[in-house]
This record gives C-alpha cells, sequence and structure tokens, in this order.
C-alpha cells in the first residue's frame, strides 16, 4: 500500500516550514530509521527519518520549498513489488485535528500597520527608516548590543550557550561572547536564579533566562525574596541590577504545567519592574532598558510571538522607556487596554468593531508595574468604556487591577462597567478544542466591547 | 592545632566577647520590649566567625543568614548601628527598614543577613562567580546552619560551584538543632562536612568551639580557594547557649545539656584559659577588656535606644533605585 510522508510538526508551536533537503531521491530503497530529509523551522533544522520500508516513489514539495504546512504530504512511499501506477492519486491527508491550527499565528497584515501606529503614539522614532525583524531576533540584538556595551552583563539559563536556547533566542551569543558571558546552567532554577543575584549583588548585570517562566516558580523565592526586598531591606545599601526574562503564558497544547500566566503574580510586588512587550521594537527596545536599569527587572515574552516579524525602527540604539503604555489605535468609542499576545486579540477584535461602526482606541500596557495608569484614565475619559484583554487567570489579574483603578479614579466618566476578557479560571487544559475554549478569542473580546457599547450582539 | 601569638589570643577574646556582651545585651533589650519581632542569638558560637573573619582579607566577602549579629561585628560593623537596627532605629544599618534578620554593610563587604533559610548558599556562590568572572582573587564565605544544609538549593549551588570552580568556603554552623529540631531527627546523615561528596567537593568537620582549630581550618580552605581550588566546605561543630530565637523556651534540649557545653568547652573560657596559663594578660587586665566590651555594648544600647525612629517618610523610600 502506498503511504505518504506528510511534513511533520517539529514543536508544540510550529505550523509550517521549510523542505530544505531530500537526502534521497526518487527510485531510492528506503528503511526505516532512515534520514530522508531536513526540516528547517523558525528555530532549528530537524533531520526527519523514514518510519516504514518501501521505495521512494515519488517527491511531491521539493527541496528548497518554503512555508509548507504541517501534515501536507511531501512524498509517496511504496512498498516492495508495488507501482506507483497502481495506486489512485494521493488523497489530501487527513489532519489528525481540526484543520485550523489550534493557536493561530498572527498574520502579519494586522500587526505590522499597527506597530507602525504604535510607534507613531510613542512619538521617540520620528521619521526612522524602518526594518522587518522578528521578536525573536529583537530580543537577541538587545542583548547582544546591551552586551558589547557593558562587559558586566552576561546571559545565563538552561540551554542559552550550546543549543543557542531552547526557543533561539540566544542564538549566536555563545559564538560572539563565549563561554564566560553565556552561561549554560544545570536545570536548577532556584540554585541558578540565587547565584544571579548574589552576582548582580556584587555588582554585575546577569540576564537569566527562564526556558519558561513556569519553571521559575522553582525560582520565585530569589526573585521575590532576595533580589526584589532587598534594596529596601538594606535601606538603599544594597540592591540587583538583574534581568529574568523568558516565555509567559500559554504556547499550544503544552497542558497546565506550562502554560501559565504570571503577569500579575510579579506585578503585586514592589521591588520590581515588570514588562510584557508584544511588537519587536517594544521587546528589544525594553529589553535594552531593562538591562540598564539599576533594578530587578521580570521581563515577560510569548512563545507565539516570537516568530512574529515586525516593523522596528532601524537606529544604533533602539531604548523603550520602561513605565510608559503606548496608544497604538486611536478611537472614541471604547478604550481596549492589553499586552503581550493579549494585543493581537485587542488589535483584531478593533478592526472588526471598526467595520460595526465601533471606533476603539487601543492601548499596549508594555509595562505591567509600574502601570501607565494616566495613559488608561485619559482614553476613558474619553471614551468612556474600558474592555481589558489579556490570557492571564481572571482573578486579581492585570484586569481586575486596572478595572478597580478605573472605577475608583474615573467613576464619573464611566458609561458601563469596566469589563474583562481573560483566560477561563481553569487549569490549561490539554485537548485541542478544550485549550481553545479556555484561551480568550478575538470574538469574546468583540461581544465585551458590544456589551459595554449596548450594542446587540451579531 | 595552629599556636596563636600572644596579640592573637588577646584579640580572639577581645572579639568573641565583644560579640556575647552584644548580644547578652541584645537578649535584655528585647525582654524590654525595645527588640520587636524575631531575634536570633550567636551566644556560644563565636569562634566560628571570629576564627573565620582571622583567614580572610579585606575585599574578602562574607555572607549569612538570620543568626547574623556575630557575622557583622566580627566584619567590623559598627555596634551601633547593628544595635539600631536591632530597636528599629534611623541610625540603624538598614534605617530600621532590616531589622535582626536584614543587614548588610557593602563597606564592610558583609552581604547580609537573609531571612530565608538556605538563601545564602546560591547567593554567596553568587558573590564568588563575580569574583572569578572579574578575575581577582576574592573569595566568599558563605555562611548557613545544619538545618539549611538540608536544603535544595543548598546542592544546587554545591553543583555550579564545582562545575564553574567558584572560589566560596560553605562555612555549615552545626549547632545541634535546626529550631527545635535535633539533627539527628532532621537529617538522614549527620556529617554535614561530606555532604558535598556527591559533587566532589571536599570538607572537613573542625572544632567550632576552638578558635585555633577554626582559624587553622580556614586558612587552608581560603589559601585554597584562592588559588583556584574552587569550593569547600568547613562543618563547624558548635553550639548556641540560647533558644532558637527569643521566644522559644527550648524544652527538646537539657539544662543538663547546655550547662555541660558551657563547662567543657566554652570558646571564650578556652582561650581566657590560655591567656591566664601562659602568662599573656592577667585576670585583671581580662576583666578590664571584659569591661571595655560591656561599654561598647552598653554605649550600643543607649544609642539604640535613644536614636529616633525612620522618619514616616522612609514608607517610601529604596524600593527601587
Amino acid at each position: 500500500m502506498a503511504t505518504e510522508i506528510l511534513m511533520p510538526a517539529l514543536s508544540p508551536t510550529m505550523e509550517e516550514g521549510k523542505l530544505a533537503r531530500w537526502l534521497v531521491k526518487e527510485g531510492d530503497e528506503i528503511a526505516a530509521g532512515d534520514i530522508i530529509a531536513e526540516i528547517e523551522t523558525d528555530k532549528a533544522t530537524m533531520e526527519i527519518e523514514a518510519i516504514e520500508d518501501g521505495k521512494l516513489a515519488k517527491v511531491l514539495i521539493a527541496e528548497g520549498a518554503e512555508g509548507v504546512k504541517v501534515n501536507t504530504p511531501i512524498a509517496i512511499v511504496l512498498e516492495d513489488g508495488e507501482e506507483l501506477d497502481d495506486t489512485a492519486a494521493p488523497e489530501p491527508a487527513a489532519a489528525p485535528t481540526e484543520p485550523e491550527p489550534v493557536a493561530a499565528p498572527i498574520e502579519a497584515p494586522v500587526s505590522a500597520p499597527v506597530v507602525k501606529a504604535a510607534i507613531e503614539g510613542s512619538k521617540i522614532f520620528g521619521d526612522t527608516a524602518m526594518v522587518e525583524v522578528t521578536v525573536r531576533e529583537a530580543l537577541r540584538d538587545a542583548m547582544a548590543e546591551e552586551m558589547r556595551r557593558d562587559e558586566g552583563v552576561f546571559v545565563m539559563g538552561e540551554e542559552v550557550a550550546e543549543y543557542q536556547g531552547a526557543y533561539k533566542v540566544t542564538q549566536g551569543l555563545l559564538a560572539e561572547f563565549g563561554e564566560k558571558r553565556v552561561i549554560d546552567t544545570p536545570i536548577t532554577e532556584h540554585g541558578f536564579a540565587g547565584i544571579a543575584v548574589g552576582a548582580a549583588f556584587a555588582g554585575l548585570k546577569p540576564v537569566v533566562e527562564f526556558m519558561t517562566w513556569n519553571f521559575a516558580m522553582q525560582a520565585i523565592d530569589h526573585i521575590i525574596n532576595s533580589a526584589a526586598k532587598t534594596l529596601y531591606m538594606s535601606g538603599g545599601q544594597m540592591s540587583s541590577s538583574i534581568v529574568f526574562r523568558g516565555p509567559n503564558g500559554a504556547a499550544s497544547r503544552v497542558g497546565a504545567q506550562h502554560s501559565q500566566d504570571y503577569s500579575s503574580w510579579y506585578a503585586q510586588v514592589p521591588g520590581l519592574k515588570v514588562v510584557a512587550p508584544y511588537s519587536a521594537a517594544d521587546a528589544k527596545g525594553l529589553l535594552k532598558a531593562a538591562i540598564r536599569d539599576p533594578n530587578p527587572i521580570i521581563f515577560l515574552e510569548h512563545e507565539m510571538v516570537y516568530g512574529q516579524s515586525f516593523e522596528i525602527p532601524d537606529v544604533d540604539d533602539l531604548i523603550v522607556p520602561i513605565g510608559k503604555a503606548a496608544i497604538v489605535r486611536q478611537g472614541r468609542d471604547v478604550t481596549l487596554v492589553s499586552f503581550s499576545r493579549g494585543m493581537q486579540l485587542a488589535n483584531e477584535a478593533a478592526i472588526i468593531l471598526a467595520e460595526q461602526g465601533i471606533d476603539a482606541e487601543v492601548i499596549d500596557l508594555r509595562t505591567l508595574r509600574p502601570l501607565d495608569m494616566e495613559t488608561v484614565l485619559t482614553s476613558v475619559r474619553k471614551t468612556n468604556r474600558i474592555v481589558t484583554v489579556e490570557e492571564a487567570w481572571p482573578i486579581a489579574s492585570i484586569g481586575s487591577e486596572i478595572c478597580s483603578r478605573v472605577t475608583c479614579e474615573a467613576f464619573d466618566y464611566l458609561d458601563a462597567p469596566p469589563t474583562k476578557v481573560n483566560c477561563k479560571d481553569v487549569p490549561m487544559p490539554y485537548a485541542a478544542n478544550l485549550e481553545k475554549l479556555a484561551l480568550p478569542n478575538v470574538d469574546d473580546v468583540v461581544s465585551a466591547v458590544k456589551s459595554v457599547c449596548y450594542r446587540d450582539k451579531a | 592545632m595552629i599556636e596563636f601569638t600572644p596579640e592573637r589570643e588577646l584579640e580572639a577574646y577581645r572579639e568573641m566577647l565583644k560579640i556575647r556582651r552584644f548580644e547578652e545585651k541584645a537578649g535584655q533589650l528585647y525582654g524590654m520590649g525595645f527588640i520587636g519581632g524575631f531575634c536570633h542569638l550567636y551566644i556560644g558560637q563565636e569562634a566560628v566567625v571570629v576564627g573565620m573573619q582571622m583567614s580572610i582579607d579585606k575585599g574578602d566577602q562574607v555572607i549569612t543568614t538570620y543568626r547574623d549579629h556575630g557575622h557583622m561585628l566580627a566584619c567590623g560593623m559598627d555596634p551601633k548601628g547593628v544595635m539600631a537596627e536591632l530597636t528599629g532605629r534611623r541610625g540603624g544599618y538598614s534605617k530600621g527598614k532590616g531589622g535582626s534578620m536584614h543587614m548588610f554593610s557593602l563597606e564592610k563587604n558583609f552581604y547580609g543577613g537573609h531571612g530565608i533559610v538556605g538563601a545564602s548558599a546560591p547567593l554567596g556562590s553568587g558573590l564568588a562567580f563575580a569574583n572569578k568572572y572579574r578575575g581577582n582573587d576574592r573569595v566568599c564565605l558563605t555562611y548557613f546552619g545544619d538545618g539549611a544544609a538540608n536544603q535544595g538549593q543548598v546542592y544546587e549551588s554545591f553543583n555550579m560551584a564545582k562545575l564553574w570552580d567558584l572560589p566560596v568556603i560553605y562555612v555549615i554552623e552545626n549547632n545541634k538543632y535546626g529550631m527545635g529540631t535535633s539533627i539527628e531527627r532532621s537529617s538522614a546523615t549527620t556529617d554535614f562536612s561530606n555532604r558535598g561528596a556527591s559533587f566532589d567537593i571536599k570538607g572537613e568537620q573542625v572544632d567550632g568551639m576552638d578558635v585555633r582549630a577554626v582559624k587553622e581550618a580556614g586558612d587552608k580552605a581560603v589559601k585554597r580557594a584562592r588559588e583556584g581550588g574552587g569550593p569547600y566546605i568547613l562543618e563547624m561543630l558548635t553550639y548556641r547557649y540560647r533558644g532558637h530565637s527569643m521566644s522559644d523556651p527550648a524544652k527538646y534540649r537539657t539544662r543538663e545539656e547546655v550547662q555541660k557545653v558551657r563547662q567543657d568547652s566554652d570558646p571564650i573560657e578556652q582561650v581566657k584559659k590560655r591567656i591566664i596559663a601562659d602568662g599573656i594578660a592577667s585576670a585583671d587586665e581580662l576583666k578590664a577588656i571584659d569591661k571595655e566590651m560591656k561599654a561598647i555594648a552598653a554605649n550600643a544600647a543607649e544609642f539604640a535606644q535613644a536614636d529616633p525612629e525612620p522618619d514616616a517618610a522612609e514608607l517610601y523610600t529604596d524600593i527601587l533605585r
């Protein structure tokens, strides 16, 4: 029986990849375990193996093809004695899950123009030429630039050096800066976070990568008790200039222990600054600012955004100030406040709402502590309505804080109850359908906005 | 066993007595309500910090957990500033905002004073990491107790310290009890000097009641670390006479047990006996030193009671830099 070889998914978030090279050609006999092709994802080049013995009858996707979707048939293998002509034309393979990707990648048309607006809104880049960069590259460039600038800056974490980063954020740093400054650690977050804080007490400037923030729960004692509180407890004598960074929140289909959003946990702690950028420009400019900052910084990234490209200003030293929100879209009818990947929902919802005659103002908080409430309040005083959007759990979330502050500080301006859109109040499920139900989506945002605008649901 | 010069013996006597008189005074102030919260006294363990301090040079770092008053005085921090921190006054090392367990002096290379059991192990390893990163020859004395020695982060630190050859000396002050639980009841193995074995970190048990034994072991370990030999463990066999904190009635051990240690191996009495026997100083001369140390403690106490509390505006300072 003829079997199809399908484009494999090589990571939880992979949607497509490049068929970099065929290592076998049509007519070759192949055995299970033979390496038959190389696939490039945005993170790595992976080899794929034959699963069964047979003859490679036909190559369906030529080498060099880019953007090959997961589950696309890429070749046909025949058993002994079979001929290609004996079989019917290959049916497209049925995907094991529904055809729409569970966690859809962000489409550039939505984000790119919005990012431009963000940059204009913050008025710090002027008429600078723009270049297209992924968030992943932006973060790497930020670290590399700061490491060139300051000998005391070093990067440590699991797989940051030789492996080039579990999510390839530290790609190339080892080659440029060497093993003294790009340090692979054992899988011991509590210990290496403490070592990094000790090094910061001594005046070095560590950038600690957590493979994900879920694992930083083991290190949270040193982040809070040792890093955040020491300046206060020492009466201002001893501080730690340190950045803790890594992907936060839900990636895709990795279950409850790998999908938590910690934004409000850290935003609650005096002595920390908490940053959660969305665009590549903000990721770069805020990470550079964070590394220079004399305080402990929690830098929350998002795995689903790493591979997205944004236009960023082509300048030598891009710094985005910590503590300033950005109005990425001006509007009159409602204020949409979000951060990190929630911005994608807010932006997409704003486009849909505009088609329905609702003019949303979209604010990217960018920093969660200190919160730029002035930007939020000014907007609410104009629109009289607010909806917060985030991927974190609803109780005591960033949205809860913002809704509370808006209620207290702009009560007389409100024409509707401040409203939150959050993840459901459940541990993140694994099943594709349940995960989709747990996470907030664009429809949730659109209906929340309609509700505060007292408009009928579509 | 190394022999101390007469000057060393007198220095040891003075320094240990300074800590003891200070701690006795702190205990008094606690009883009078001037010191709040927790207060962990170092009485009985004085030989450990005094001997180790004699082994290091200016520029080497010291870090410990919450039983920290002795370490601070041994580092040369001003007793007035330490006592005023205990009473929560503005002249305290942390302006009254840290308290007994959280004090620091960058000037004296004392990096705290950490309230979380076990936290000093990675933090001290991190200070040592910075020494190695900068290519200087400083070493970090990283103190923690027998209770902390069972913490996971201690072993995470051991692993990285050995992996990266960090110039750190782990000084485990084994005073036999983690709060009210004896080492036999809390620890599967009670020879803490061996706890680095899985990481190939060598260690030794030291008579932590004999300041000469402490200095001898400290000298060797410091030299080794300074010359790039990496981490080392010194388990100091010591004893605290008082409870875990001021609120601990210490019912988990007998009065006789404490009395026996005081009688047979008190660190200060040991030095005193040698000084008299060797004719280094007379009993009267030692009494004069004691009087001087009592005066230092009394002055510190007086300052710590008279010094005003921090200004209300201090509530919001030193949160961020």
